[in-house]
């Protein structure tokens, strides 16, 4: 490793922070006297530029990844990785476009700039292959969505929410850092790699019990992350109660990175041996060997992310079905959706099936969602509340705002053509592909009788916006650019929809034909 | 050429909810001649494709990865359910002709609905059979919770919860067929050659089979089939009667029989005489035949008669197909046609000629207003339908379900008794409705007559009498000359029974 290689592989980081400070430069010192329309603009738009910069410096990254000294990867440049990235970065630009008419901020220069911040922190964990740059791309991307999340100064909910997810965020990352000091005691490297490699040897084995607590704490801090159940109740309240750019930000942007560092755990996982034939043969000489009672790294990880899969679907579902307020029923679909991919991760291939169809799913979640937070906003603004009843008859109020609201609840529940349907088949087919036993059966089966009762609470929303009459006929106006990345987001959910290999054989390209 | 009714009323939906508000009798007509030209290509194919076995139309790589294909073709049962759609959605137009309110939109959902049910009949990809079938289930919703009338949300919420129930079931199948079969297709003909374990197919026939059943109103899943028909404005009970119930019994075919056939093998050991899922559903299929029957004669509503007339009805649907024999299916899918072309017509004349009318369906008030006086028009219609439905020689219901009773008579002699039974008390509730609706004894008294010469209704229009014709039509057509529908289905049923799908 030299400076170079590393400002090569680090050039879209680098890209999104000098961005961030640009926004800073810009908004601090040359439009201290202008219009909040214009600030914002401005700010919105240089932040895309910088993103637009960063997708192009993703092109010109070391093609192989980036290695410590001692010939470690520090971060990886394989085709997880490199999809992750690029979603990040264009999931970024979606939330920065509906920025655009923003007023619950005067600060819009450092919103930009933590946005771009907390992007920046996301494709650092996208990369990570190394402990240390996990943590520190992890609690990166994690202040900055704390701040985010508290930035309406002038509501209580805000500082409440920011405040709970704080408090919850930080006791996770400790359960994290704690759990990242066993695996360094067991296996004395701070490498992923070399960390499997070593959860599979001699001395795991004797110190099984040290690797089982290791994981929970793990699957506890990345829990928090993912929102998975019993780690999610912090979702509610934060969904509830951040600036919604903020909440679509942390609905879609956080998760992908946080996915993919799981994609990232599983693969190397399945690939431990890859490198080392010898160490191999060893190893699962000891597996197999007379030994029942250890199971060693796979399973158990795979057992832990089932049973949190599980309680998020139902749970997930369950609760949203009782929700009265729009933004709270989304945090539970969340909690619910990721349950979906959790399962996708728990039984994960050795071939990059699995991870195609995790990235898959994350990214057209990641869309739709941003997209549902679009509208609740421009709702919200309007009647001041994202009750369910604030909808009450928006295909008169605003009927474009009302079509794009259809679309992307119904991809959400999973309705074909939509982009969804194809998300929870593809995953759906993924992990039935690794394994056909009856358990796993028996979870798709869950999950897909899950996703039958998500209609439900989908279907009052769209109930209040198409059916039930409406108390108040005055016309909704929406920003044009707000409805123009709205009607854009909802196109491509269709699109996306009806012509489902497009974004499969765009995934699929980043990975090496087998 | 059919795959164009498919894209024709998508096509027709996304400009109907395009129009702008406020142009209903463009609406109005713009659906119109989507649907005849729906009608016209359905027909045309007809004659074009019978006698020709299974035509591929379109077979283009959909999603190539997983070995989805756009795979669009048609044998004789998809041809005659294709035109029974086509007249359906014919007649459905017609009879919604006096909608007012936000007459674009319902016209859209109604036409994406169509486009639905002619893609399911036209799909030979499991997948894309899917995709079709879950399309059909959004517009169903709106229609009713939008425009419907008693208890409209209850009724819509429980029929769009129920046909999703049924399709996860479904798609539980079918990721667990695409799983096992290891063929990476989803071809119906790809994966009926992929010889799935018998073991596989024991639990997943009654899983995909019920799945589609509860659309087709199976007992005991038949609930969200009454209130939901009562519900729903004419025109989607028309469709829902119509074509949507028969979009779960062609799955039934289709996609359980089909696919699995080994499921309906016998288990090897018998309880109360009941030896495998064949006979676990022969049962329920009688058991609906006679209780629809014998709950509709107990009916104080009239469209409410009708709604559980369709679970009879559809009854010997299921009955025939699970006969597994030749006439018994052929019966079976005549009879979908039969029922789709009489029920949308009894729901029109209940739905649209008389509750514009008289404003009322309740059998008690309607018996005080001679109707068959004041609407001969509607009374003369529903004897017609009325005897059509009882299934009288000379209309297609006598043809299908005589073919239904021989095929389970030659499976399970006591199931055709049974499901005898269940015509029996048909005729008596049709034979209730007509009288207490139409032909009460009640002699009016001056003052009443006076009254009602005051009042006259509506005089009956041209889009009723239109549709009437169409329908009756029909039936008569296919009651008199059964050949010429049973010329297509019978080589289908067969090529179907003999394994494969060819």
């Amino acid at each position: 490793m030299n400076y170079f290689d590393l400002f090569r592989m680090t050039l879209p980081e680098t890209v999104l922070e000098l961005a961030a400070l640009i926004v800073l430069v810009v908004d601090l010192g040359f439009l201290r006297k202008a219009a909040l329309q214009v600030r914002v603009a401005t700010a919105a738009l240089l932040g895309v530029c910088g993103c637009g910069v960063a997708l192009f410096a993703l092109l010109v990254q070391m093609p192989g990844g980036l290695s410590a000294p001692g010939g470690d990867l520090l971060l990886t440049a394989d085709g997880s990785s490199a999809v992750a990235q690029t979603g990040i970065l264009a999931l970024t630009v979606l939330t920065l476009l509906l920025l655009i008419d923003t007023t619950f901020t005067r600060h819009v220069g450092e919103y930009v700039a933590v946005v771009l911040m907390s992007a920046t922190g996301g494709l650092l964990i996208a990369a990570a292959q190394d402990l240390l740059v996990i943590f520190v791309g992890l609690e990166l991307l994690s202040l900055g969505l704390y701040i985010l999340t508290a930035f309406a100064k002038s509501s209580g909910k805000s500082a409440e929410a920011a405040l709970k997810y704080y408090l919850f965020g930080g006791m996770s990352a400790a359960f994290l850092l704690f759990g990242f000091s066993y695996l360094y005691g067991i296996s004395g490297s701070t490498n992923l790699h070399r960390i499997l490699l070593a959860a599979y040897g001699w001395n795991a084995y004797h110190t099984a019990t040290l690797l089982y607590v290791a994981l929970v704490m793990i699957a506890a801090g990345l829990g928090f992350k993912v929102a998975a159940v019993p780690f999610h109740l912090w979702a509610p309240d934060t969904y509830e109660g951040a600036p919604i750019p903020s909440a679509a930000f942390i609905a879609s942007v956080s998760k992908l990175a946080s996915f993919a560092l799981l994609i990232a755990i599983g693969t190397a996982a399945l690939h431990a041996f890859d490198d080392h034939s010898n160490v191999a043969r060893v190893s699962i000489g000891i597996l197999s060997g007379s030994e029942p009672v250890y199971f060693g790294f796979a399973r158990s990880w795979s057992l832990i992310l089932t049973v949190l899969a599980a309680a998020s679907m139902v749970l997930g579902n369950l609760a949203a079905l009782a929700q009265t307020s729009v933004r709270r029923l989304l945090a539970y679909s969340a909690i619910a959706h990721g349950g979906y991919i959790l399962l996708g991760l728990a039984y994960f291939s050795y071939s990059s099936r699995s991870a195609e169809a995790v990235l898959y799913y994350t990214l057209s979640y990641g869309l739709t969602t941003i997209g549902a937070f679009g509208v609740v906003g421009v709702v919200e603004r309007a009647t001041g509340s994202d009750r369910l009843d604030a909808f009450l008859g928006l295909h008169k109020r605003s009927p474009l705002l009302a079509a794009v609201l259809l679309v992307l609840f119904l991809s959400l529940a999973g309705i074909p053509p939509l982009v969804g349907f194809w998300a929870k088949f593809n995953l759906f087919a993924a992990v039935l592909g690794v394994s056909t036993g009856a358990v796993p059966l028996a979870l798709v089966a869950l999950a897909v009788a899950m996703s039958a009762v998500s209609l439900y609470y989908y279907l009052q929303v769209l109930k209040r916006a198409y059916v039930m009459p409406a108390v108040n006929e005055a016309p909704i106006t929406v920003h044009p650019v707000t409805l123009g990345v709205l009607l854009v987001i909802a196109a491509m959910v269709l699109v996306l929809g009806c012509l489902p290999a497009l974004l499969q054989g765009w995934i699929a390209g980043f990975y090496p034909v087998v | 050429m059919l795959a164009w009714t498919i894209y024709l009323s998508f096509a027709g939906a996304l400009a109907e909810a395009l129009l702008p508000k406020g142009k209903a009798a463009l609406a109005r007509w713009l659906a119109l001649t989507v649907a005849v030209a729906g009608l016209a290509l359905a027909v045309a194919g007809f004659a074009a494709g019978m006698g020709h076995g299974r035509v591929t139309i379109v077979d283009a790589a959909w999603v190539p990865s997983m070995g989805i294909h756009f795979l669009l073709a048609a044998d004789g049962i998809s041809l005659v359910l294709v035109l029974l759609t086509g007249l359906a959605a014919v007649a459905g137009v017609l009879f919604s002709w006096n909608v007012e309110m936000r007459t674009n939109e319902f016209f859209a959902f109604y036409l994406a609905l169509i486009g639905g049910v002619y893609g399911v009949f036209l799909s030979f990809d499991l997948f894309l059979l899917f995709v079709f079938y879950e399309i059909a289930i959004v517009p169903k919703y709106f229609l009713i919770a939008i425009w419907g009338s008693t208890r409209r949300e209850y009724g819509a919420m429980k029929l769009a919860l129920y046909s999703f129930v049924g399709s996860a079931m479904v798609l539980i199948g079918l990721l667990a067929a695409y799983a096992t079969s290891g063929s990476h297709s989803t071809g119906l003909i790809a994966l009926g050659h992929a010889g799935l374990p018998v073991s596989f197919q024991m639990w997943v026939f009654p899983l995909v089979f019920t799945g589609f059943a509860i659309l087709a109103g199976m007992w005991p899943f038949h609930t969200w089939a009454p209130t939901g028909h009562v519900a729903a404005p004419t025109a989607a009970s028309m469709l829902l009667a119509g074509v949507v119930m028969k979009l779960g019994a062609y799955g039934c075919l289709r996609v359980a029989i089909s696919l699995f056939p080994r499921g309906l093998d016998p288990w090897g050991f018998s309880f109360a005489g009941i030896g495998s899922w064949r006979d676990v559903f022969a049962v329920l299929a009688v058991v609906g035949i006679v209780y629809g029957a014998l709950v509709a004669l107990a009916q104080t509503d009239f469209k409410f008669v009708i709604g559980y007339s369709s679970v009879s009805h559809m009854g010997f649907v299921l009955l025939g197909l699970v006969t597994l024999n030749q006439i018994g299916v052929t019966g079976a899918v005549l009879q979908m046609f039969s029922h789709g072309v009489i029920a949308g017509l009894l729901f029109a004349i209940v739905g649209r000629i008389v509750y514009d009318r008289t404003h009322t369906r309740q059998l008690a008030e309607l018996e005080a207003m001679h109707l068959s006086k004041r609407l001969p028009f509607a009374a003369w219609a529903f004897v017609i339908a009325g005897m059509a439905s009882m299934g009288l020689p000379g209309f297609s219901g006598f043809v299908a379900e005589l073919q239904v009773l021989v095929g389970a008579w030659m499976a399970r002699p006591w199931w055709a008794m049974a499901a005898g039974v269940g015509i029996v008390v048909g005729v008596a509730y049709t034979w209730r409705a007509l009288q207490k609706a139409f032909f009460s004894d009640a002699l009016p008294s001056a003052h009443v007559l006076e009254y009602e010469h005051g009042h006259g209704f509506a005089p009956i229009t041209w889009p009723e009498v239109a549709g009437v014709s169409l329908l009756v039509t029909a039936s008569l057509v296919v009651g008199l000359y059964p050949k010429i529908l049973l010329d297509a289905i019978e080589p289908a049923v067969k090529a179907l029974l003999a394994g494969g799908g060819q």
